[in-house]
């Protein structure tokens, strides 16, 4: 064989495996979505579901995955910008950075079933709470920092250099530099990356089994006192997400229509993270022209 | 005098800006510090729990290891429980190498597509493609993987359907774009002139490829698929659903089977806390941890060797 077919025939297996991988991501996004589509409508998504019979919404998990996302942006941002601008502006090189950034990196190793069960251990069990949303959040929030860190480091280290010198030069302390200059600079690539990250945690399940539980109380959504158990603004109740949701229901059997429950939920989870991945491009190119003199 | 200008006293205005400046520092570092103590603190935690199976419970450490029998039940007058994993962890090394046998070769190939064949509009193809895979839950591809791939292989293939096939299956779709984005770093680290020179030397775009950027590439490679592998490894619900979660060695790739997580997965929810069938859990979950620990130690000493990192 001629290095000439050789190199024709490399190429078409190239192209070959660059064509399996896109059909099989068309074939897998179809799927989900012309399976799911059929089912989604205004009732399936605010109704609750029903027990042992078909016919039941995803609408407590649907909110239940909202709120929850919130309140680990909530929990996952001021920290994980604290910690990312820390590493970006304060760290020398030395055995605490050395240290902080295995620790981030085990963090973002770790299979999300052991964060679920640390959950378990210190949210759920030691602090007595139960399954509870904030037990979810917080696990969440281990699963979601390490990502947080990094958007934020590798955002403020793309900020010119002159930018900040030029703010030192002007006599800014370092955190006025930081806060005025460096910070809305970065802003864009801070929120993108954010958002981002949030699809993945609006689709993780493992580390919610056993913090967030796998149940929901009947919720009233006319009652918003936070303190009360009914009301879906009590941080403090167990609370299924869309994701715990799919597992459930297909590993318990107990609904008729377990295939077209989870394939609605789904696709109601990758419309959402289709949304997410949108919306990051999106309000990161309009915050960037908005922040600097790009048009 | 100086002090003041337009009635603000300076001196004042210095101390709160010091304080501010001294504050910010503080809370960034104090966040730095939350999260060394999280990671120290799951690392505590889950070995606390994970080492009571055999310091409370008096379950042999090989015993556990390499018994094949898993049967939390059986009664004292039958020889007490038995808490045999070698099941499970059999089956998270087969599904995972197995995964990534698939995965490596499609998600170099792709990477290689997108910096060599096509550069232009293969990028811009393949990047979004591979950044949806990534966005797709693994609850989701569980869901397709159970109402898919399991009755694809109960027809044409044989058996159930669920078991390690499936598994692997799921999770090589799984892992295929972080093999895949990895690998598309390497390539794009590797010198511009090294490859100039092979096609100057003229060697054809394939030769230039397996001679030059494969070689060069190697350890990126590696990284890729051992970091694909810990996710493989690490990976529960998508797994569980396909398994068939028998807790026994399977005859061959279409009987149930079971990993470490499938098992954590199922029974942590009706295992009493504190008894020895839950502290076995906690020890596999234990063992969850060291492996991901050994997957990283491993790319650390790969990344030590590499010459051309970016």
């Amino acid at each position: 064989m001629t290095a000439k077919m050789a190199d024709r025939i490399a190429t078409v297996l190239f192209v070959l495996i660059a064509l399996i991988i896109v059909l099989l991501l068309a074939g897998l996004l179809g799927y989900i979505l012309v399976k799911g589509l059929a089912v989604i409508n205004w009732k399936f998504i605010t109704t609750p579901p029903k027990f042992m019979q078909a016919g039941g919404g995803v609408g407590p998990q649907l909110y239940n995955s909202i709120y929850l996302l919130i309140l680990t942006t909530i929990i996952t941002t001021p920290v994980g910008m604290g910690a990312g601008i820390y590493l970006a502006e304060y760290a020398k090189p030395g055995r605490l950075t050395h240290f902080l950034r295995t620790s981030i990196e085990i963090l973002s190793s770790l299979p999300s079933i052991v964060v679920g069960l640390f959950g378990l251990l210190l949210f759920v069990n030691y602090t007595g709470w139960g399954y509870t949303l904030m037990g979810g959040a917080l696990a969440l929030s281990i699963f979601n920092l390490p990502l947080m860190v990094r958007i934020t480091e590798d955002a403020i280290s793309a900020v010119p250099r002159e930018q900040k010198e030029a703010a030192l030069a002007l006599g800014l302390t370092h955190w006025t530099t930081i806060t005025k200059v460096l910070i809305p600079s970065a802003l864009p690539g801070i929120i993108t990356g954010t958002i981002l990250a949030s699809g993945r945690v609006f689709g993780e399940a493992a580390a919610l089994l056993y913090t967030s539980g796998m149940s929901t109380p009947a919720l009233d959504f006319s009652n918003w006192n936070p303190f009360s158990p009914d009301s879906p603004l009590n941080p403090f109740r167990p609370g299924e997400t869309l994701a715990v949701n799919i597992w459930k229901i297909n590993s318990e059997g107990l609904v008729p229509d377990v295939k077209e429950i989870a394939s609605g939920a789904s696709a109601l989870l990758v419309l959402a993270i289709l949304a997410f991945n949108l919306l990051a491009r999106a309000l990161g190119s309009f915050l960037y022209r908005k922040m600097t003199s790009v048009k | 005098m100086e002090d003041k200008v337009q009635g603000i006293d300076l001196t004042k205005k210095r101390g709160s800006i010091v304080f501010f400046d001294k504050l910010g520092f503080s809370l960034t570092f104090i966040s730095a510090i939350i999260l060394i103590i999280t990671t120290a603190s799951i690392y505590i935690f889950v070995a606390s729990k994970g080492f009571a199976t055999f310091f409370v419970n008096g379950v042999n450490i090989i015993d556990f290891l390499t018994g094949t029998e898993w049967n939390p039940l059986r009664t004292a007058e039958e020889g007490g429980p038995l808490y045999g994993t070698f099941p499970f962890i059999f089956g998270s090394f087969a599904v995972t190498f197995m995964a990534a046998l698939i995965s490596a070769p499609l998600g170099i190939g792709a990477a290689v597509f997108m910096t060599e064949i096509a550069p232009s509009w293969g990028q811009k193809i393949l990047q979004p493609v591979i950044e949806l895979l990534v966005g797709i839950p693994s609850v989701v591809y569980g869901f397709i993987g159970l109402t898919l791939v399991v009755p694809f292989i109960r027809n044409y293939v044989g058996g159930l359907g669920f078991g390690l096939l499936a598994g692997t299956i799921v999770l090589a779709v799984m892992i295929l774009p972080t093999i895949t984005s990895i690998s598309v770093d390497t390539l794009r680290a590797v010198p511009r002139e090294m490859k100039e020179g092979s096609y100057a030397l003229g060697a054809t775009r394939w030769q230039t490829i397996y001679r030059i950027l494969f070689r060069a590439s190697i350890p990126g490679f590696i990284t890729a698929v051992v970091f694909g592998m810990a996710r493989a490894f690490g990976e529960a619900l998508a797994v569980q659903m396909v398994l068939g979660n028998a807790p026994l060695i399977p005859k061959d790739l279409v009987s149930p089977a079971s990993t470490i997580t499938s098992i954590i997965t199922i029974n942590m929810g009706h295992t009493v806390s504190g008894s020895a069938e839950n502290n076995v859990l906690w020890s596999l979950a234990l063992l969850l941890l060291a492996m991901s620990a050994l997957f990283i130690f491993v790319i650390r000493m790969i990344a030590k060797r590499r010459r051309f990192t970016s």
